[in-house]
C-alpha cells in the first residue's frame, strides 16, 4: 500500500470546530496528545532551568524563590498535566476502543468534557504562573501551603478540575470495557494494554476523589482558616499528608500502570513471541492497583506518624514489589529465545526494563524505615522517582508512540534518526539521574537551590546529561512531527502485530472499521500465526 | 451520527441495542456513585480523627444542634427519596402523568429540606457558631469546638451542594418528561438521577447520627 | 456486545416493597433518635452506625434496586465502602497511636542499666565491703 487509505478519521470533517467538539475517541485522543505534549514541553524546559541553575552552588541564572517557583511548577505540571493524562488519555483514547472492536468509547460527550476540563484546568494550573507561581513543592504540604503568598488556590483549583478530567477517563474506560467488547472477545483475550488501562481506571475512580476533598480543604484552609490542618487551632498538618497520599500514592501506579501495558504489546510483538504468563501479568496490573491503596504512609516515615502505622506501612509497601516482580520475570521470560529485532518501540522498551529495574529496586531501599531516614528528602528520592516515572512511564510512552505513530497518522517515522534519539534519551537518562542516586545517598537534599562545593562535579554531570537528555526529546518531536505530514505511508500493520488496531486501515476510518472485526486468534499467538504465514499452503 | 435501519431514536450509533446501551449507562452510574462516596469518604475520615481526639468537645459540642429539626430533615429526605423511587416505578409502567406528579413532589421536598437547613444554618451564624476563625460562640466547653463546626459546615455543606445540584437535575428530568421523551421503552436518564438522588439521601442516613446524636 | 435481548427486562416492583421500606426507614429514624437518649458510653456510636448501616442497607438493595440488578453495581458499591474503610482505618493507625514509643523506648535501657549498676554494686560489695559504690 503506497498512499494513505482515504476517508479517514482525520480528514472525515474540516475545520477547526470539527476537531474542538468531535465525539470521535481517536480525535479526543489527538487532542489530548497535543495537549500534554504541550504541558511536556514546558515541564521540560522547566526541568532545564532547575539543572542549569544547580551546575554551580550559589545563583547562578536565578535566585532562591524563582528556584522554588520553578521545582514546584516543574513537579506539578509533569505530574497532574503530563504524566498522569499521558498514556491513558491519549494513547489509551486512541486505541482502547478499537483494541477492543468497537466503534467508540462507551461515553462519546463525557469523554469530550474530559479533554474540555483537562484544559480548563491546565490553564488555571498555568495562570498561577502570573498570579504569583506556587512554591509548595508539587505536594503543597501543609501548614507551609496555608501561608505562603504565592497563587496555591489557583494551581489547587486547577488540579482539582484536572482531578475530573482523570475520573471521567476511567469512568469510561471500566465502562466500555465491560459493555462493548466485540463479540467472542473474552477477558482473557483482551491485549495487555487494556488490562493495564483497566487496573488504571480502577484507581483513577477510586483515589481522585479523595484528592478532590484534600484540595476543598486546603483551599478552605487558606480561605475560612477553618483549622484542620493548623497545630496552632487544634487541627493536624500531618493529616494532609494522609489525605494526599491516600491519592498520590496510587497515583504512581496511575502514571506506570499504562505504560507496563504497553511494555507488554511490545516486548510480544517485537520478540515474535506468545506473550509468557498473560494472567499472571494480566492480574498483577490489579494486584498492584489493589496494594498501592495500602502503602501510602511510607511517604511519611519521618513525618511524625505513628511507628506502628510507619511498620504497617513499610511491611505492605514490600508487597509491591511482588507483582512487579512478576511481571519483569514474565517479559524477560517471553524475551528468552524470541526472535528479537530491534525496532525503536522495542529500544524503548528494554530501557524500560533495564531503568524500570532500577528505579523499582531503590524504591525498595526506600521503604525500608531504617534507611528512608537516611534517605528521605535526598537526591535518592528524585533519581528514584525519575528512574520509575522517566525511565518507566515517558520510555512506556515513546515506545507506544513510536509503536502506535504509523497507526495514528498512517506514516512513517524516519527509523535511523528514531534510533539515534532513543539512544541519547537513554544515555542522557542515565548519566542525568544515576548521578543523583550518589548525590542522595552522600546527604544532598533534595529541593536545595544551595550546596557544598563537594556536590558540585556530580551536580555538573547531572546537569550535562540533562542537555543529552533534553536534545533527544527535541529530536524526536520533530521528526514524529514531520513524519505525520511527509513520513512514508505505513500501511496497515508495519510490525506484524497481531491486535485488532492493526487490522483496521491507517490513519483509521471514523468508525474504526471498514469492516467489522472477526476474531481469528488471540492477541499473542506468534506461535501460531508465523507458521500460517511462513508455511501458507498447510 | 448516522442510524442504522431499525434502531430506536435514542441509541447512539456505538451499541448495538437499547439494552447494551442502558446497562452501559447505569455501570457508568455506578462508578460515579463510587467517586461520590469517597469524595465524601474524606470529610467522614476528617470526622472519625478530630472526634477520637475530642470525645468530649464533639459531644459537647453537638448539642448546640437542634436534634428535632434533624430528625425531620431525615424524614423530609426518606419521603423525597420514596417519591423518586415511585416516579421511576411509574415510568415503568408507562404512567407518565403519575411520573410527572412524584418528579414535582421530589422536590418539593427537597425544597423543604434545603429551607430547614437555610434556617439551622442562620441559627448558628447568628451565634457564631462557625468554622475556624469566624468562631465566636463561648458556650461550648473543650478543646477547639471550631472544629466541629468546621466539618459540620463542611459535610452538611457539601451534602447541601448535592441536595442543589439534584434539585437542577430532576428539574430537567422533568422538563423532558413533559416534552413526552420518556416512556416505559425508555427512561434511563431518570432512573440514573434516581440513583444520585438516592445517594444524596443515603450520605445524610450517616450525617444525621454522627452530627446531631452523639450520645 | 450482548447478545440480543428482544424485550426489556425491567419490571416495577410492587408498590408495597416501596411503601414498606419507607415506613422501615421512618421506624429506624425513630429508634435511632430513641437509642441516643440512652448511654451505652462507648458503644453510642456504634448502635447509631448500626441502624444507619441498616437504614443504608434498606435504601441501596431496594430504591436503588441491587437487589435485584446486575450483581457487578452491588460490588462496586461495597468496594467504595471497603476502601473508605481503608482511608479510615490505615489513617487511624496513625493517628490514635502516635508516640507509643516515646513511651517505652527508654524502658529496655533502664532494664539494662540496672542490671549493670547491680552487677557493679555486687563486684563492688565483694572487693571493698561497706562501700555501696556510685
Amino acid at each position: 500500500m503506497n498512499t494513505i487509505e482515504s476517508p479517514n478519521y482525520m480528514n472525515a470533517k474540516k475545520g477547526i470546530l470539527s476537531w474542538l467538539f468531535t465525539l470521535d475517541h481517536k480525535r479526543i485522543g489527538i487532542l489530548y496528545l497535543i495537549g500534554i505534549m504541550a504541558a511536556f514541553a514546558l515541564g521540560g524546559i522547566l526541568a532545564m532551568l532547575i539543572r542549569m541553575e544547580l551546575i554551580h552552588p550559589g545563583q547562578d541564572i536565578m535566585d532562591a524563590d524563582t528556584y522554588n517557583q520553578v521545582f514546584t511548577l516543574h513537579g506539578a505540571v509533569m505530574i497532574f498535566l503530563f504524566i498522569i493524562p499521558s498514556i491513558p488519555a491519549a494513547l489509551g483514547n486512541f486505541f482502547l476502543p478499537i483494541m477492543i472492536g468497537a466503534r467508540d468509547v462507551a461515553f462519546p460527550k463525557l469523554n469530550l468534557a474530559s479533554w474540555w476540563i483537562f484544559i480548563g484546568g491546565s490553564l488555571f494550573a498555568v495562570f498561577s504562573m502570573y498570579a504569583g507561581a506556587v512554591d509548595t513543592g508539587w505536594t503543597f504540604y501543609t501548614p507551609y501551603s496555608t501561608k505562603t503568598g504565592t497563587a496555591v488556590i489557583s494551581m489547587t483549583l486547577g488540579v482539582f478540575i484536572l482531578g475530573f478530567s482523570s475520573i471521567f477517563t476511567g469512568l469510561n474506560f471500566i465502562v466500555t470495557i465491560h459493555k462493548l467488547r466485540a463479540p467472542g472477545l473474552t477477558w482473557y483475550k483482551l491485549p495487555l494494554f487494556v488490562w493495564g488501562l483497566y487496573a488504571t481506571a480502577i484507581i483513577q475512580v477510586l483515589a481522585t476523589p479523595v484528592l478532590g476533598m484534600t484540595l476543598i480543604l486546603l483551599i478552605l484552609e487558606r480561605v475560612f482558616q477553618i483549622g484542620i490542618f493548623d497545630p496552632a487551632m487544634g487541627g493536624d498538618p500531618v493529616l494532609f499528608q494522609h489525605f494526599f497520599w491516600f491519592y498520590s500514592h496510587p497515583a504512581v501506579y496511575i502514571m506506570i500502570l499504562p505504560g507496563m501495558g504497553i511494555i507488554s504489546e511490545l516486548i510480544s510483538v517485537f520478540a515474535h513471541k506468545k506473550i509468557f504468563g498473560y494472567k499472571a501479568i494480566a492480574y498483577s496490573s490489579l494486584a498492584i492497583a489493589f496494594i498501592s491503596f495500602l502503602v501510602w504512609g511510607h511517604h511519611m516515615f519521618v513525618s511524625g506518624q505513628s511507628e506502628i502505622a510507619a511498620m504497617i506501612f513499610s511491611f505492605l509497601t514490600f508487597l509491591v514489589g511482588i507483582p512487579s516482580g512478576i511481571k519483569v520475570f514474565n517479559w524477560l521470560t517471553t524475551l528468552y529465545k524470541g526472535s528479537i529485532t530491534f525496532e525503536t518501540p522495542m529500544l524503548y522498551a528494554l530501557s524500560f526494563l533495564f531503568l524500570f529495574t532500577i528505579g523499582g529496586l531503590t524504591g525498595i531501599f526506600l521503604g525500608a524505615l531504617a534507611t528512608d531516614v537516611h534517605l528521605h528528602d535526598t537526591y535518592f528520592v528524585v533519581a528514584h522517582f525519575h528512574y520509575v516515572m522517566v525511565g518507566g512511564t515517558v520510555m512506556a510512552f515513546m515506545g507506544g508512540l513510536h509503536y502506535w505513530w504509523p497507526k495514528m497518522f498512517g506514516r512513517m517515522y524516519n527509523e535511523k534518526w528514531a534510533k539515534f534519539a532513543a539512544l541519547l534519551i537513554f544515555v542522557g537518562f542515565n548519566i542525568t539521574f544515576f548521578t543523583q542516586f550518589i548525590l542522595g545517598s552522600q546527604g544532598m537534599p533534595r529541593r536545595y537551590y544551595n550546596y557544598l562545593d563537594q556536590y558540585q562535579p556530580l551536580h555538573a554531570f547531572s546537569s550535562y546529561g540533562s542537555w543529552i537528555l533534553g536534545l533527544g526529546f527535541l529530536i524526536a518531536f520533530i521528526y514524529l512531527f514531520y513524519a505525520a505530514f511527509k513520513g512514508r505511508p505505513a500501511g496497515r500493520n508495519p510490525w506484524g502485530a497481531l491486535t485488532f488496531e492493526w487490522e483496521t486501515p491507517s490513519p483509521p476510518p471514523t468508525e474504526n472499521f471498514d469492516k467489522d472485526p472477526v476474531l481469528r486468534h488471540e492477541p499473542y499467538d506468534y506461535d501460531k500465526v508465523l507458521v500460517e504465514r511462513t508455511y501458507p499452503e498447510k | 451520527m448516522n442510524h442504522k435501519e431499525g434502531h430506536p431514536e435514542f441509541l447512539a450509533h456505538h451499541f448495538a441495542e437499547p439494552e447494551q446501551q442502558h446497562e452501559s449507562a447505569k455501570f457508568g452510574m455506578w462508578v460515579f456513585l463510587l467517586t461520590e462516596i469517597l469524595l465524601f469518604g474524606g470529610l467522614f475520615l476528617a470526622y472519625t480523627v478530630f472526634r477520637s481526639w475530642n470525645p468530649d468537645m464533639f459531644y459537647n459540642a453537638h448539642l448546640a444542634l437542634d436534634r428535632t429539626l434533624g430528625a425531620v430533615n431525615t424524614v423530609v429526605l426518606i419521603t423525597s427519596s420514596l417519591t423518586m423511587a415511585l416516579a421511576i416505578r411509574s415510568i415503568q409502567l408507562n404512567r407518565k402523568k403519575h411520573s410527572m406528579y412524584f418528579l414535582i413532589a421530589t422536590l418539593v421536598f427537597a425544597a423543604v429540606f434545603l429551607v430547614i437547613k437555610y434556617f439551622e444554618y442562620s441559627h448558628k451564624i447568628h451565634l457564631g457558631q462557625l468554622p475556624g476563625k469566624y468562631y465566636t460562640y463561648t458556650g461550648i466547653e473543650g478543646n477547639n469546638p471550631h472544629i466541629f463546626f468546621g466539618i459540620y459546615f463542611a459535610m452538611t455543606g457539601l451534602h447541601g451542594v448535592h441536595v442543589i445540584a439534584g434539585m437542577i437535575i430532576i428539574s430537567w428530568i422533568l422538563i423532558r418528561a413533559s416534552r413526552n421523551h420518556f416512556s416505559h421503552e425508555y427512561y434511563t436518564p431518570m432512573e440514573m438521577t434516581g440513583l444520585y438522588w438516592h445517594l444524596v439521601d443515603l450520605i445524610w442516613i450517616f450525617l444525621f447520627p454522627l452530627f446531631y446524636l452523639i450520645g | 456486545m450482548v447478545e440480543l435481548v428482544p424485550e426489556h427486562k425491567h419490571h416495577a416492583l410492587p408498590l408495597r416493597v416501596y411503601l414498606g421500606v419507607a415506613g422501615a426507614l421512618m421506624v429506624l429514624t425513630v429508634i435511632t433518635v430513641a437509642v441516643s437518649y440512652v448511654d451505652f458510653g462507648g458503644w453510642n456510636v456504634v448502635v447509631a452506625l448500626l441502624i444507619a448501616g441498616f437504614k443504608a442497607s434498606l435504601v441501596a438493595l431496594y430504591f436503588m434496586h441491587l437487589l435485584y440488578d446486575n450483581k457487578l453495581y452491588m460490588f462496586i458499591f461495597l468496594s467504595a465502602v471497603a476502601f473508605l474503610v481503608i482511608l479510615i482505618v490505615f489513617t487511624m493507625f496513625d493517628t490514635v497511636q502516635r508516640g507509643r514509643l516515646d513511651e517505652i523506648k527508654d524502658k529496655p535501657i533502664k532494664q539494662q542499666a540496672e542490671i549493670y549498676e547491680k552487677l557493679k554494686t555486687d563486684s563492688l560489695d565483694v572487693e571493698h565491703e561497706g562501700d555501696s559504690g556510685h
